[in-house]
C-alpha cells in the first residue's frame, strides 16, 4: 500500500519520533511511505477552541494537501493521533458547511473516508495485530477520549500491545476516564484540568508500570508533564514508537519522553 | 425485557420548518431567573477545587450512581434502540412542537385543567403567585421541579408573602440550608450526612435533638415535618417529566412519594412545565419511562409514577393549573442544530459521569443547570451577552471527552454542542480578545506551509528555555495555566518535516539517540 504520513502538527514539532515510528513501522511491514511536505495543522485547535470560521482555511489547505487519497493517488492517509484523526472525519466537513462551502465539505469527506487512526490502519485495514515488535517493559494504556468515543477504536490499540513480545500489558484503573487534557482546556480550565490529571496519574503510578503509553502525543504530553513534573519516573511513550521497537534493531524506551524529559544528552542533538 | 413501540415518529413528524413559530408569541425572550452565576467557571472552580469535602462528596455519590446505571443499562439488550426512539421521538417534537403544544392545551382544558403560557421566568412566577393568592393559601408544597429552580419560584413567592415548602428531601435539606442546588436529580449530592444531620438541628422545627446522622433517622425526622405540611397544604406546585399531547396527560416520576402526596392531598395543582417536556401520544411515555429511571437514578424503574388528566370528580385536586414556560427555550428551537440540547429529560446521567462535574460540583456552573448539558443549555437559554458574561464560560467547562454523550439516553450530541455554544462564545466578542488574536495569528500560520516551517524555526528558543534538563517548567501567562503544575519537554532538534527532507524517511538505524 501507498500510505501518507498526517505528522499533525504537535507531532511534527514536538514529538517527531512519533511520526518516525510510523514511517519505520510501515516500512518494516513493506508498504510505501510519503510524507505530504505542504501539510500543516487539521485546524483541531481552533474548532474545539470555538474558532470555526478561522478554521476553514486550515480544513481547505488539510483537504488540498491529502486530496490525493481521494483521487487514488494514495490508498490511505495515516496519522498517529486519534484526535486529529477524529478532527477530519468528524468535524471538518462540520466546519465547511457551517461557512456555507458545500463543496468544500464533501471533498472532506472524501479525505475522510480514508483517514485513519494509526491502530485502525493496521487492524482494520492492513490486518495485523502482531507488527512484530519487541518491547521489554511494564506498560499501561491509557485509552484516550477521542481515540475511544470519537472514533471507537476500542481494543484495537490493547490487541496490537499484546502481541508485542517482552512486553507485560497491566490494566490502568478506570482508564476510559479523561486525562484532563482537553486541548485548550488544559490551560483556559488549568485548575480543573490538573484535578483530573491527578487522578489519572495516581492510577498509572499505581500499575507500577515503567512506561504509559497511548495514541495521542497531546494526552501523552500532559500526563507525562505531570509525572516529570513529580520526578515519578514513569515515561510516556506513544503507541507507535513501542510497535515500531524490534529487538534487532533501535528502540525503545528511551525513544519516548520519559517523565515529560527527552532523555536523550542534550549535546547529541543537533 | 421490553421492546419498543414507536408509532414510527419519523413519519408522524411534520413540518421541518417549525423553528420559528412555536405557537408563541413570535418574539422568542432570552431565559432569566437562576440560569446564570456571578462568577466565570474557572474563578467558580478555583475555589470549588479547594474544597476537600466536597470533592469526597461528590467523588463518592457519582461513583454510586455510575455503577448503578451502568450496572441497570447492560440489562437490556434493546438500549441502543431505546435510545435511538427516544431521540427520534424527541425530534419529532421538536419538528412541530406548535401543534403539539395546542394539541395538549386542548385536551388539558377539555379535561376540566386550565392553561396559562408564560413568555419568561417573571411571567411564570407571577402567574403561579397570583394562582396561589386566589384560593386564599399563603403557603404551597412543592414537588421537586427544576422549571421552579429555573424561575426562582420560591423567592417569587416569598415576596408575595406565600411560604413554599419543598417536599423533596433533598430539596429539604438545600432549602433549610440556605443553599442551592447542585445537581438536576440529587440537588444535595454536595452534601454528607452529618452535614445533614447539622442542618436539620439547626433548622428543622421540632426535630428531636437527639437525632442522630442515620441515614433511615434522617429520613423519619423529615417525613415527620413534612407530614404536618401535607395534611395542612391548600396549594401544590409540581414540575412536569413528560406531557403528553394526544391525552392531556402530565407525567411525575419520583422515588420517595412525597410527589404522590403533593399531587392527590392539596385540592389545587399547579404544574410549570416547560414546553419542550411533551411527548406526542400516551405510548410514547413507554420508551421514556425505561430510559428515564435507568439513567438517572439507576433503578429499573422508579418507585412512584403519577399521571394525571386534567381533573376528577370527587378524586385528587378538584383545580388544576398548568403553566407552559417559554424562557428562552423559542430561541433555542430556532436554532436548527442546537435545538437538540432541548430533547434533555433532565436525567442527569450526563453530569455523573463527567469528569469535570465530578470535580468542581455544581455550583461552579453558576445556572441550577449543572454539568455537561448545563454547559449548553443555560448559555442556549439566556444568549451569551459578550466575553464577560459568566455563561460564555460554560461551554468551555468541559475537556470534550465525550463520556456525556454515550451516557445520554436520548443521544444528545453534548460535546458537538459544546462546541456550537463555544464558537458563539466566541461570536459574541464586540472586538478582538486577546485569545481571538492568537488564534487568528495561529491560523494564519498554519494554513500556509512555509509560514508554518519558519514558526517552527521558533523552537530552538524553547531547546533554550529548557536547558540542560530538557524540560520547560515555568512559561508566561497565559501558558502558565499549564506549567503550573506539568512540564512541556524540550522541542527536539529536528521536526518530523526536516528529518523526512533529510531522509526521505529512510533511516532505520539512526535514531534520536545517537
Amino acid at each position: 500500500m501507498k500510505i501518507a504520513v498526517m505528522a499533525t502538527c504537535l507531532g511534527d514539532a514536538m514529538f517527531p519520533q512519533a511520526v518516525k515510528a510510523t514511517v519505520r513501522l510501515l516500512h518494516r511491514l513493506g508498504h510505501e511511505v510519503v510524507f505530504p511536505e505542504g501539510q500543516t495543522c487539521c485546524g483541531q485547535m481552533h474548532v474545539n477552541t470555538g474558532y470555526l470560521r478561522e478554521a476553514v482555511p486550515l480544513v481547505r489547505h488539510h483537504v488540498e494537501v491529502f486530496e490525493p487519497v481521494a483521487d487514488g493517488g494514495w490508498d490511505a492517509v495515516v496519522a498517529p493521533s486519534g484526535s486529529c484523526t477524529g478532527c477530519v472525519r468528524h468535524q471538518h466537513a462540520v466546519v465547511a458547511r457551517r461557512a456555507g462551502d458545500e463543496v468544500l465539505a464533501e471533498r472532506a469527506e472524501a479525505v475522510a473516508a480514508r483517514t485513519y487512526e494509526l491502530s485502525e490502519l493496521l487492524v482494520d485495514v492492513l490486518g495485523v495485530t502482531d507488527v512484530g515488535a519487541h518491547y521489554p517493559h511494564r506498560v499501561t494504556y491509557h485509552p484516550t477520549c477521542h481515540s475511544l468515543r470519537m472514533l471507537r477504536v476500542a481494543d484495537k490499540p490493547l490487541r496490537l500491545l499484546r502481541a508485542v513480545r517482552g512486553l507485560e500489558l497491566v490494566e490502568l484503573p478506570d482508564a476510559e476516564v479523561c486525562c484532563g487534557f482537553g486541548g485548550t482546556f488544559a490551560v483556559k480550565n488549568g485548575e480543573t484540568s490538573t484535578a483530573m490529571l491527578a487522578d489519572k496519574m495516581r492510577n498509572v503510578l499505581g500499575t507500577r508500570a515503567e512506561v504509559c503509553t497511548a495514541g495521542d502525543s497531546s494526552c501523552l504530553m500532559h500526563i507525562g508533564g505531570g509525572l516529570g513534573r513529580l520526578r515519578t519516573g514513569v515515561r510516556t511513550v506513544h503507541l507507535a514508537e513501542i510497535l515500531a521497537s524490534t529487538e534487532a534493531g533501535r528502540t525503545p524506551a528511551a525513544a519516548g519522553t520519559p517523565g515529560g524529559v527527552r532523555d536523550e544528552p542534550v549535546e547529541a542533538q543537533r | 425485557m421490553s421492546t419498543t413501540d414507536l408509532g414510527m415518529p419519523a413519519v408522524r413528524g411534520g413540518a421541518r420548518d417549525g423553528s420559528r413559530d412555536t405557537g408563541l408569541p413570535t418574539h422568542s425572550v432570552a431565559g432569566q431567573g437562576n440560569l446564570r452565576g456571578t462568577t466565570s467557571f474557572p474563578r467558580a472552580a478555583h475555589e470549588k477545587l479547594a474544597d476537600t469535602q466536597l470533592r469526597r462528596n461528590l467523588g463518592k455519590a457519582t461513583g454510586i450512581i455510575r455503577g448503578k446505571r451502568a450496572g441497570v443499562v447492560a440489562e437490556l439488550d434493546d438500549w441502543e434502540e431505546l435510545r435511538l426512539a427516544g431521540s427520534a421521538l424527541k425530534a419529532d417534537v421538536m419538528a412541530r412542537l406548535p401543534e403539539l403544544l395546542e394539541q395538549l392545551e386542548e385536551n388539558v382544558t377539555a379535561r376540566g385543567g386550565h392553561v396559562h403560557w408564560a413568555r419568561d421566568a417573571a411571567e411564570a412566577n407571577a402567574v403561579v403567585a397570583e394562582l396561589v393568592r386566589a384560593t386564599g393559601s399563603d403557603e404551597v408544597v412543592k414537588v421537586k421541579s427544576m422549571a421552579t429552580q429555573e424561575t426562582g419560584l420560591n423567592e417569587a413567592l416569598a415576596e408575595q408573602g406565600i411560604t413554599a415548602w419543598e417536599t423533596d428531601l433533598a430539596e429539604l435539606i438545600v432549602q433549610l440550608g440556605h443553599d442551592a442546588p447542585s445537581h438536576i436529580l440529587v440537588p444535595a449530592i454536595h452534601r454528607n450526612r452529618s452535614e445533614i444531620r447539622e442542618i436539620f438541628l439547626r433548622e428543622m422545627p421540632g426535630v428531636d435533638p437527639a437525632l442522630s446522622d442515620d441515614p433511615r433517622e434522617l429520613a423519619m425526622a423529615a417525613r415527620a415535618h413534612l407530614r404536618r405540611k401535607f395534611l395542612t397544604a391548600k396549594v401544590a406546585v409540581s414540575g412536569a417529566n413528560f406531557a403528553v399531547a394526544d391525552t392531556g396527560t402530565l407525567c411525575v416520576v419520583e422515588s420517595e412519594g412525597n410527589g404522590r402526596m403533593c399531587l392527590t392531598l392539596p385540592g389545587t395543582l399547579i404544574t410549570l412545565m416547560g414546553v419542550e417536556k411533551l411527548v406526542p401520544t400516551f405510548s410514547d411515555l413507554e420508551v421514556f419511562l425505561q430510559l428515564l429511571p435507568r439513567s438517572s437514578t439507576g433503578e429499573r424503574m422508579n418507585p412512584y409514577t403519577s399521571t394525571w388528566t386534567g381533573v376528577t370528580p370527587g378524586d385528587g385536586p378538584q383545580e388544576f393549573h398548568l403553566v407552559l414556560l417559554d424562557n428562552g427555550r423559542s430561541a433555542v428551537l430556532a436554532d436548527e442544530d442546537g435545538r437538540a440540547a432541548l430533547h434533555c429529560i433532565r436525567c442527569s446521567a450526563c453530569l455523573n459521569v463527567c469528569p469535570v462535574y465530578e470535580r468542581v460540583g455544581g455550583h461552579a456552573y453558576g445556572s441550577v443547570y449543572p454539568g455537561p448539558i448545563g454547559a449548553v443549555l443555560s448559555p442556549m437559554l439566556t444568549g451569551i451577552s459578550g466575553p464577560d458574561d459568566p455563561n460564555a464560560s460554560l461551554p468551555y467547562a468541559s475537556s470534550l471527552c465525550g463520556a456525556c454523550f454515550d451516557a445520554c439516553p436520548v443521544r444528545i450530541d453534548i460535546p458537538n454542542l459544546l462546541v456550537q455554544q463555544r464558537a458563539a462564545s466566541v461570536e459574541s466578542h464586540p472586538r478582538p480578545t486577546a485569545q481571538d488574536l492568537a488564534l487568528r495569528a495561529a491560523a494564519l500560520v498554519m494554513s500556509s506551509p512555509g509560514r508554518f516551517a519558519a514558526a517552527e524555526k521558533g523552537l530552538a528558543l524553547g531547546r533554550l528555555l529548557a536547558g540542560r534538563e530538557g524540560r520547560i517548567s515555568s512559561l508566561p501567562w497565559p501558558l502558565s495555566h499549564w506549567t503550573d503544575s506539568r512540564d512541556v519537554p524540550a522541542p527536539p532538534a529536528e521536526t518530523a518535516r526536516q528529518w523526512w527532507a533529510r531522509t526521505g524517511g529512510h533511516d532505520e538505524q539512526d535514531g534520536e539517540r545517537s
